[in-house]
């Protein structure tokens, strides 16, 4: 806050100016300032009220493979003592054994065979929950940005690593049976996996993301579970909080389930397509997850393509009416989809998307209209212009024809120029009357401002 | 499409483009009676031009209302970029202010003679499927004139079929429709027909966005008290059955909402489905439903019989509040407040303590938030008893929760809490079980937590009396005066009185005083705002010499501050000190200091001193008023700025009230009539306006007559000043207005590419009304900036 050494000029004008700006509107630096000093958060409710000591047990490559097993099981329940980390000074001989302890496990499940017996699965899972599974603590900053904001860090990570380490060997370990580990990994666990990523730690998230992935394919018994709960969040997100931190990790994982959908889908996938990945679009983050969800948007029509047109349609009714930057999203996916639309498909929707391609073509921001605009460097949306010109062509032309005279941008101009020009190639004769028409309606409203207020010339409507 | 274009309904359904399949239901063929002849079915209204004009044109007018409505868009919190969709409301907003002025609104320009009335409707229907949204919605909004045009049997058999079908339609107007029919029970023909609105609001209430389908619950739970017993067994269970069993979650969270309503007025048997329903709500699959089941658990309690509550409320409340969810957990403790109303001490004790001790202690943060925010009526609803066994115990955990936002939201409390307790021992309760925690609290790490306590912690004087305040208290918010957070001073500053009325504030003046000056210094304006208010409650309490001593030249440094709000905010600061200390105090210490600021160079403390005069003037009287400060505005009036120029205007009008008529037709007149003729068109236009108050005031016969000399004062009548100025009289005012919005806009707009220096152009410090908006405040100050050099 303190305004620091005034830029020469008018000493005056200038202090008075360094403390404006921090009244009300610089603020966001001040609070990073003041971020700085604790980027770090975790929630360990009354762990243990006095904390043991750990005492450091005899390496596991020196035991003898009778004493091993034993061993691990010992070592696995002396992972399960939680530290406090926001106090960094505590504890710090126990920390630091707790540590060695989980490396040592982590490479002893992935350089050993036969080390996962069917006991050792109720430990390994007991341990691993009592690291992970923690309720996340308040976020730091109640209007957290993901987009502008530092995300806020878990201070326990040195040792949830190492436990996410662990818990990913375990399952990718070729020793790894689901058909035992399904009675501890089971919907319950996965529920609060899936609670983990709402946290802000990315890396956290990352490690979430593989685990999660990994159970999805190895437990076919809670994958129905593991969509529903997903459907859950997702919902949630859009109808109620408008928060959550692992969207974006979420949807890559679906991208991969929807991915491997069997034919043909199933009304619940097809449901959640409507009803949760499309709604999803409105969301005020989008920015963050708009690449993934349009993956899977994009999955989804490759494997039924009769859903192009409720998914164009969908989009056309939550389209951006404000925001540019997430109408240039909107743009690009709109793009992705054309990219794989059927030519059947495309006729069903030209109209109404076509419309809204015009009113983005003429739009006053220069990213949207060229954003649109590059659709006409795309070869295959080319073709299917050029297939139905005689019915994009009327919506496209006054815009277009208007925006080529005076728009304010001139790359926008010329983009407009070439587009016109392709136009104009696609089919001559329609292009000349359309211009005629429109030089007259044109005429036609100038010479009759005063009468009343004419209607806009409405090229689009009539066909 | 083009068929439907022909179709001679009203509710041509042509709108829906964003596509659904309910949309191509029959379309209601209307009888034509109700559409002017002029413009019926053959009419213009389906051809582009010609015929068509008039009616686009009256729905122009009718788009007026635009501005009011448009609010309710803020409101959809999940849609898309909220501060966006206001950017455009203000946009059309200006599009209609630009279209009241416009020639085409007279009213009858387009209209025949024999439907005329009926005109205005069909407009409105039309607009019901108009393309444009914000048509839409307007017409939505005007929907009871609709329906009272109509009559209640068209509005049952047509109006409300086809409201049923918009159900496609943009959020807003479903919300806008939602809200509507709530009130629609006496449209539709009363009480006996109040169930024709239950189609449309069963539809709206199962859509997916949550503001509307809260609206259509709303109106839902309006129009069941309306319904008569039978009806509501008829047709208002049936619907909330429907929705209870519904396949999407949507539906069924919406159910959660209704069965409070229809329980007190229904049967047995049905009484006992309705309890079935929600029992199955609270244990179903997707959280979303059970959130809505468990906050309305409490709701829905209260209409149940005390057995009923016993066996079966508390099962599910005990269920609801050990949810795996922590967002269903937290919605219990809620419920907890009114269930535990209902009970008996010892079934309270039995069967809702275990589950509410469990709360107070849950690993996650947020319900144990939820304890500590509701105590205070956690506590009312449990009694005294089990408050002093469970509830304190709980309370000091939550004031030394691990989480600052628990801590907080306790530390909130703490004063309702010791105020509740029963006054017997009270005072050894707090000292012995309270205190302590809260002595930790002062020095917690987390500032929210400290200023959270400052808001509240004098008000434990009051309770714990004169020596416990002085020898425990005292020394708390001595060091809470400290503190290096603003915020937390300023809640112990805010507070004062508190502790005034039990040990006098003389005991905290020594550490007040510099508390208060680096407030009054802060670097933040909006601290400074904050501290300004309190200063009339400290004069009072510290008295008029050591305020004269040692807060006057604060007082007076705020006058020029660089942010308006604040020196506005001293201005009236100064009133109140007047209204406190008398008018001698402001004649010796107050005026003089003002009226040497009418020779600032700055123009805008030039404005301060006028905007003092407004304010003091009344407090002063008239002897100082007359003596004092007139001549200095009077002076003002040949100021070089036009700002100062207009405002000497309105400071003229302000003050003339406190002059006696001498003084008004012998110096005040004059220089308005100088002013009336200045070159500047705000300051002509306030000077007019000036005039004919003062005019009033005087009411001399002759003073209007020689005023209608004057161009630009209209005709000779002297009522006439007393009519509203319509458009065609001023034409200069909307377009004033205009273009200071521009100029504000376009400066705002420049200033945030450029940086201040836009400021430098002279253009933007004439013809902007500082008063105005917030945004020409601070074009104000960046004007002041450039101005210092004069």
């Amino acid at each position: 806050m303190s305004s620091s050494s005034p830029p020469a000029g008018a000493a005056n004008a200038a202090a008075i100016s360094a403390s404006e700006k921090v009244d009300g509107f610089t603020r966001k630096s001040v609070r990073k300032a003041q971020r700085q000093k604790r980027s770090q958060g975790s929630s360990q409710f009354r762990s243990q009220g006095s904390q043991a000591e750990l005492h450091p047990l005899p390496q596991l490559k020196d035991a003898t493979s009778n004493e091993q097993q034993e061993l691990f099981c010992q070592k696995l329940q002396q992972c399960c003592i939680l530290f406090d980390f926001m106090d960094s000074v505590s504890d710090l001989k126990s920390k630091e054994i707790k540590r060695a302890t989980l490396n040592e496990l982590v490479e002893y499940v992935s350089t050993n065979r036969g080390v996962i017996v069917e006991s050792a699965y109720s430990d390994i899972v007991k341990m691993i929950s009592a690291n992970i599974f923690r309720t996340l603590p308040p976020s730091d900053n109640p209007d957290f940005d993901p987009e502008e904001d530092e995300p806020t860090l878990e201070a326990s990570w040195p040792h949830i690593q190492l436990v996410y380490e662990f818990f990913l060997r375990f399952l990718e370990s070729p020793d790894f049976q689901p058909s035992i580990a399904k009675r501890y990994i089971d919907q319950k666990f996965v529920q609060q996996l899936l609670e983990l990523f709402d946290s802000e730690d990315p890396r956290e998230r990352d490690f979430l993301k593989t685990v999660l992935h990994r159970i999805y394919g190895k437990f076919l018994g809670l994958r129905a579970f593991i969509r529903k709960q997903i459907n859950n969040i997702f919902l949630r997100f859009i109808y109620e909080t408008e928060h959550f931190n692992g969207v974006a990790e979420l949807l890559e994982i679906l991208g991969s389930i929807i991915n491997g959908f069997a034919l043909p889908l199933k009304a619940e996938h097809k449901q959640f397509l409507m009803k949760v990945l499309i709604p999803m679009h409105t969301a005020k983050g989008l920015a963050l997850f708009h690449a993934q969800l349009a993956y899977c948007v994009v999955q989804f029509l490759e494997k039924d393509t009769t859903l192009t047109e409720p998914v164009i349609r969908g989009l056309l009714k939550f389209w951006p009416k404000t925001c540019s930057q997430k109408e240039v999203m909107f743009l690009g996916e709109i793009e992705e989809i054309l990219d794989v639309i059927e030519p059947t498909q495309f006729k069903k929707i030209e109209e109404p998307l076509f419309k809204q391609i015009s009113k983005c073509v003429s739009s006053s921001h220069f990213q949207v209209a060229e954003r649109a605009l590059y659709f006409w460097n795309n070869e295959y949306i080319l073709s299917l212009i050029e297939e139905n010109i005689d019915k994009i062509l009327p919506i496209m032309f006054g815009s277009l024809y208007k925006i080529s005279k005076e728009h304010w941008n001139p790359t926008i101009v010329a983009l407009v120029y070439n587009v016109l020009k392709t136009l104009m190639e696609m089919n001559g004769k329609l292009f000349d009357d359309l211009t005629s028409s429109y030089k007259a309606e044109r005429q036609r409203t100038r010479m009759a401002p005063l009468q009343g207020h004419p209607k806009k010339p409405r090229l689009s409507g009539r066909s | 499409m083009s068929r439907i274009h022909s179709c001679p309904c009203f509710f041509r359904l042509c709108k829906g483009c964003g596509g659904s399949i309910r949309f191509l239901s029959p379309p209601l063929f209307w009888s034509l009676d109700v559409q002017p002849p002029q413009w019926g079915p053959r009419g213009g209204l389906l051809q582009p031009g010609g015929n068509s004009t008039p009616p686009l044109r009256r729905s122009r007018s009718l788009g007026l209302g635009a501005g009011r409505g448009l609010g309710a868009g803020r409101g959809l919190g999940a849609g898309r970029g909220l501060g966006a969709r206001r950017a455009v409301a203000t946009s059309l907003r200006r599009k209609n202010m630009a279209g009241t002025a416009g020639p085409g609104t007279v009213p009858g320009a387009a209209g025949g003679d024999g439907d005329d009335s009926l005109y205005p409707i069909a407009v409105l229907i039309d607009e019901l499927r108009n393309e444009d949204v914000q048509l839409r919605l307007n017409s939505i909004k005007k929907l009871s004139t609709i329906a009272l045009a109509l009559g209640v049997e068209r509005t049952r058999t047509e109006l409300l079929p086809f409201l049923t079908d918009t159900i496609y339609d943009e959020d807003e107007v479903l919300l806008a429709l939602a809200e509507q029919l709530g009130n629609f029970t006496g449209l539709v023909g009363g009480p006996d027909f109040a169930h024709c609105l239950l189609p449309p609001l069963e539809s709206l209430a199962t859509v997916e966005e949550t503001v509307v389908r809260d609206k259509a619950v709303e109106s839902l739970r309006q129009i069941s008290q309306e319904h008569t017993p039978n009806a509501l067994e008829a047709h208002f269970v049936p619907l909330v059955k429907r929705l209870a069993s519904g396949d999407w979650f949507t539906s069924r969270t919406s159910a959660c909402g209704l069965f409070s309503v229809c329980y007190p007025r229904a049967s047995d048997a049905v009484r006992a489905e309705i309890r079935q329903h929600f029992r199955s709500l609270c244990s179903d699959d997707t959280p979303m439903v059970r959130r809505a089941a468990a906050s309305k658990l409490g709701e829905f309690a209260k209409v149940l019989e005390l057995d009923s509550v016993k066996s079966e409320i508390v099962p599910l409340f005990t269920n609801l509040a050990s949810d795996e969810q922590d967002s269903v957990r937290l919605l219990a403790v809620e419920a907890c407040v009114s269930i535990a109303q209902l009970l008996s001490q010892e079934d309270l004790e039995a069967l809702v303590m275990p589950t509410l001790r469990q709360a107070a202690e849950d690993k996650s943060w947020r319900v144990r938030y939820m304890v500590a925010d509701k105590f205070s009526e956690l506590q009312k609803a449990v009694g005294p008893k089990i408050t002093l066994n469970d509830l304190i115990p709980a309370f000091q955990n939550l004031l030394k929760d691990c989480e600052a936002e628990v801590r907080a939201a306790a530390a909130h409390k703490v004063k309702e809490l010791c105020e509740n307790l029963p006054t017997e021992g009270r005072e050894t309760i707090i000292m012995s079980q309270i205190l302590p925690y809260i002595k930790e609290l002062v020095s917690d790490t987390n500032q929210h937590v400290k200023s959270a306590l400052a808001s509240v912690i004098m008000g434990l004087s009051t309770i714990l009396g004169k020596e416990n305040t002085i020898e425990h208290l005292l020394p708390l918010f001595l060091a809470q005066l400290k503190d290096e957070c603003p915020e937390v001073r300023l809640n112990i500053i805010s507070n004062l009185d508190c502790v005034n009325e039990v040990i006098g504030i003389r005991q905290l003046s020594q550490s007040l005083l510099p508390a208060i000056v680096e407030l009054a210094e802060d670097a933040k304006w909006r601290v400074r705002l904050a501290i300004i208010e309190y200063m009339p409650l400290l004069a009072g309490q510290l008295g008029v010499e050591f305020f004269d001593e040692k807060l006057n030249s604060l007082c007076m440094a705020w006058l020029v501050d660089h942010v308006y709000a604040i020196r506005e905010a001293a201005t009236n600061n100064l009133m109140k000190l007047v209204q406190k200390f008398g008018t001698e105090w402001a004649q010796n210490t107050i005026v003089p200091r003002v009226l040497v600021m009418a020779n600032d160079p700055n123009y805008l403390h030039r404005m301060t001193t006028l905007f003092c005069i407004n304010a003091l003037s009344e407090a002063c009287g008239q002897e100082i008023t007359t003596k004092h400060m007139l001549p200095v505005v009077l002076k003002m009036a040949g100021d070089q700025v036009a700002n100062v120029r207009f405002n000497v205007a309105k400071s003229l009008q302000k003050i003339g009230p406190v002059l006696n008529t001498d003084a008004l037709r012998e110096e005040v007149k004059p220089v308005l009539q100088k002013l009336g003729q200045d070159e500047d068109v705000d300051v002509k236009y306030f000077a007019q306006e000036a005039i004919s108050v003062v005019a009033q005031r005087l009411r001399k016969p002759d003073f209007p007559a020689k005023d209608s000399e004057e161009p630009s004062a209209p005709g000779a009548d002297k009522n006439r000043f007393l009519r509203a100025r319509g458009p065609e009289e001023d034409p200069g005012k909307v377009q004033r207005e205009s273009a200071a919005r521009a100029a504000s806009e376009e400066a705002v707009e420049m200033a945030r590419f450029r940086g201040t220096d836009v400021a430098k152009g002279p253009a933007y410090q004439l013809h902007v009304n500082p008063r105005d908006t917030l945004a020409q405040l601070e074009i104000a100050d960046l004007v002041h900036f450039s101005q210092s050099r004069d």
